[in-house]
């Protein structure tokens, strides 16, 4: 009883040397801004995917390809080594805020290629009738898009594209190799300094992902059954 | 407006077919679905297209539209020949009305909406005054009190009288009915069929592929009867029901017409 309480001591010393939710919140903020501009991105990629030109059709394929297939800690790296320190493309003049943006960067453009799949896989769930109709009242590609078919796609792409924002929350963590002061980051700290405690360290760090994690599926999963069409 | 949204569009010009097919082969692999369609439909005809499952006629509707490409020959709308895609393919289309068979209301939009987006969208019309056609158009067909209402809320009869009012809001010049009956359950059939019978009187170009020999005698102007891809026959319906030429029609008029 005593070596637990003990235990319990030096892991609490651990947690008032270290900010656990300090690094958590980076994660969150990483999460947030790649959500938003993966969205933004995977919608375009999308949009090309079905278009009607063949060109935009290829190149939609060609990039979810490339970055689907690609590891994100390459990309991560390749953000950190090629564009920033060899070529020299600083989106922010504040060092630390630099390496965060690129984070950014890296964490939409490789999930983007998810995001359009989830959107595409939604775009599949709206009948063929549906375009057709809009086509046949005078709505060119884009209006029809817009207007017809992205709504009710949206919906039903509402559960894939949670599961993508699952896996971009938990992903975030690899912007720790774009020495971003997450997560991921802290525990690897943690550990290299209070190797006592290391269970519990672990233990920590999985349950504040679980904890941030799970209502994003209870929030998709609703969301999904609210807002299905009805047809 | 009973009147107006008939009349829309083209001004009287000296006997030019409204919709005119020159020639117009199509393929769907191996299979030659159309044949060298030769069609003209002049303003204010009413042509039902009949004829056996896989005889073309829904393609031929279709490619009128450019819902399908052909792979030569002409098609033209008013004089005008169907343009390749884009806008000015769009602004052609929005001059054809079409009804598909499974309705195709838009899922995620109200009754209303359904018949405001084209207006509102491509006609660039008011808000006002789009809700304003959309419900006069509504109350035509007979389905006002529906409109606040999404379409899988309504009767099979119900949503396509409202597929029917979402077309005529464009204002079109001919309106193309692709089997607007078929998926309907029987009793819903007459409700569909008495608004398009009210439409043909009301002067509207209309194309009409459908089983519904009752419609074709009572609305039509001349039947076309299409088999293997082609116009085998084509005749007053007086004519062509009690009189078939070809020994294609006459196999599926015995077919059909003897219950």
């Amino acid at each position: 009883m005593d070596s637990l309480t003990e235990y319990f001591q030096s892991y609490l010393t651990a947690l008032e040397t270290y900010n656990v939710v300090g690094a958590l919140w980076v994660n969150i903020q990483l999460t947030f801004w790649s959500a938003l501009c993966s969205l933004v991105l995977g919608t375009v990629l999308a949009l090309m995917r079905i278009s009607p030109v063949p060109s935009f059709r290829w190149a939609g394929t060609a990039y979810v390809n490339i970055f689907r297939n690609t590891p994100l800690t390459i990309i991560m790296v390749f953000c950190i080594l090629v564009a920033i320190f060899q070529l020299q493309l600083n989106l922010s003049s504040d060092f630390n805020f630099n390496f965060f943006l690129w984070a950014i960067v890296g964490l939409s453009v490789y999930h983007a290629a998810f995001v359009c799949e989830s959107i595409r896989s939604g775009v599949n769930t709206v009948p063929l009738g549906q375009a057709e109709a809009a086509r046949a009242i005078g709505l060119s590609f884009l209006p029809a898009a817009r207007l017809v078919i992205l709504p009710q796609a949206f919906r039903g792409a509402v559960a894939p594209l949670g599961n993508t924002l699952i896996a971009l929350t938990k992903n975030t963590t690899v912007a720790t190799v774009a020495s971003v002061p997450e997560a991921a980051g802290l525990m690897k700290t943690m550990i290299e300094f209070r190797p006592d405690v290391i269970m519990a360290i672990f233990a920590t760090f999985a349950l504040g992902f679980v904890i941030i994690v799970i209502p994003i599926g209870l929030v998709t999963t609703w969301l999904s059954n609210k807002l299905a069409v009805a047809r | 407006m009973a009147s107006s949204s008939a009349a829309a569009g083209s001004s009287p010009r000296s006997n030019q077919p409204l919709v005119l097919l020159k020639d117009v082969n199509k393929h769907f692999g191996p299979l030659h679905v159309l044949q060298n369609i030769n069609l003209e439909v002049t303003k204010g005809e009413v042509v039902v297209v009949i004829g056996p499952s896989g005889s073309g006629k829904s393609t031929l509707c279709r490619a009128i539209n450019r819902l399908e490409t052909i792979d030569d020959g002409e098609i033209l709308i008013d004089g005008k020949k169907l343009p390749a895609e884009g806008k000015e393919l769009a602004n052609l289309r929005a001059d054809v009305g079409m009804v598909f068979q499974s309705f195709n209301l838009f899922a995620h939009k109200s009754i209303v909406e359904n018949v405001t987006l084209g207006p509102l969208k491509v006609k660039k019309m008011k808000n006002g005054a789009a809700k304003e056609l959309a419900m006069s158009l509504l109350a035509r067909v007979g389905v006002a009190n529906q409109a606040d209402k999404l379409p899988a809320q309504l009767s099979g009869g119900q949503q396509q009288r409202v597929a029917i009012a979402r077309a005529l809001a464009m204002k079109p010049k001919v309106m193309l009915f692709d089997e607007p009956t078929s998926a309907l359950d029987p009793e819903m059939i007459n409700e569909v069929l008495d608004t398009m019978v009210q439409l043909a009187k009301e002067g509207m170009t209309m194309i009409v592929v459908t089983h519904e020999m009752g419609f074709a005698r009572k609305a039509a102007d001349r039947v076309i009867f299409m088999a293997d891809g082609q116009i085998v026959e084509q005749a007053t319906p007086e004519e062509f029901f009690t009189n078939p030429k070809s020994d294609r029609a006459k196999d599926f008029l015995g077919k059909i017409l003897n219950h």
